[in-house]
């Protein structure tokens, strides 16, 4: 059974501290080329077929900005 | 499957937790105090003791506490947080009071009352953020400043002739009578941050079973004090900050 996941990033809260994109597993995370209001790279899924919805993301992003969800395929 | 099938309410296994405000946090990117912050909303929703909650917030980056977790909140002036949370919870023993504090705050102006209110054994829940170094106020070297780091007071790096050793508070904490439960943890990884929520529940609980003082050390980094990117000061944290202050239980009773 494969575990399929999605992220939803809040871009105006994200700080672009890459902090998730050191602790996601299939390296599904990446920082956009595009800012937000505040001038930050924020956190996209760049690879969304890789995401398992395993939460480390989640559980490390220091601005809680990252909401997570999962489907078993 | 496409992404718009998996992003339905069902499948969400994880958002922000309604004990967090949803005010953008004044902290630089990366800071482990965002995580802290949000590991202990999460621990009191769990608990349904939000209603129930004090907390007592320091002088020092977290002195804005306040305007994130959504309870009931007090100010201490420098050091004095567990002074403040003794006679709260004294005066509400209903309450689960907690203090939060950085190594500025605890370990150098606080250490008198850090130290007599764990000898007390108070049932508080003391939270310590040790990112050795004074944050706030520009990157000053603080009690926790490891040998041979650079600071804003110790350019040429930190030396025992002239500024003394590394204090390690939570070690000479286990030592007293009071506290039952002392440890030692991060959040540098998932795995880290679901171990420090663990101790922080543990330690909310301790304090409702009037076992003593809890003691809940989180080694953080302070990337802009530190010069680093967040990433790096992570991995900085544990090539050295572990090494003076390792990971784990120091004492549970």
């Amino acid at each position: 059974m494969a575990l399929r996941g999605a992220i939803v990033v809040d871009t105006e809260k994200c700080k672009g501290c890459s902090v998730c994109i050191a602790n996601c597993p299939t390296n599904t995370i990446a920082l956009a080329r595009e800012v937000n209001s505040k001038g930050y790279n924020f956190a996209y899924m760049a690879t969304p077929d890789s995401c398992t919805g395993c939460t480390n993301c989640a559980t490390v992003c220091p601005d809680t900005c990252i909401t997570v969800y999962r489907v078993k395929v | 499957m496409d992404v718009k099938d998996i992003i339905k309410p069902e499948n969400r296994v994880y958002a922000k937790t309604p004990v967090l405000t949803s005010t953008t946090m004044h902290y630089c990117p990366g800071c482990s105090h965002g995580t802290v912050h949000k590991l202990i909303a999460e621990v009191i929703e769990e608990m349904g003791i939000q209603d129930k909650t004090i907390g007592v917030s320091p002088v020092g980056c977290a002195v804005f506490a306040y305007n994130y977790l959504d309870i009931d909140w007090q100010q201490a002036a420098h050091g004095r947080a567990p002074a403040v949370a003794t006679a709260t919870k004294r005066l509400h023993p209903e309450k689960y009071v907690f203090t939060y504090q950085g190594d500025g705050d605890l370990a150098s102006i606080g250490t008198a009352e850090i130290m007599h209110a764990c000898n007390r054994g108070e049932n508080i829940v003391v939270i310590f953020i040790n990112n050795a170094i004074y944050g706030m106020t520009g990157g000053q070297m603080a009690p926790t400043t490891l040998i041979g780091m650079k600071t804003a007071t110790s350019p040429y790096g930190r030396t025992v002739e002239l500024h003394g050793n590394p204090l390690r508070i939570t070690e000479l904490l286990a030592q007293l009578d009071g506290t039952c439960y002392v440890t030692r943890q991060s959040v540098n990884t998932a795995v880290a941050a679901r171990k420090t929520k663990k101790a922080i529940r543990k330690a909310f609980e301790n304090s409702a079973l009037k076992k003593g003082t809890s003691f809940v050390e989180v080694v953080s980094t302070c990337n802009s004090g530190w010069k680093l990117s967040p990433v790096k000061a992570n991995e900085w944290m544990v090539e050295n900050m572990f090494v003076k202050y390792p990971i784990g239980d120091i004492k549970d009773r």
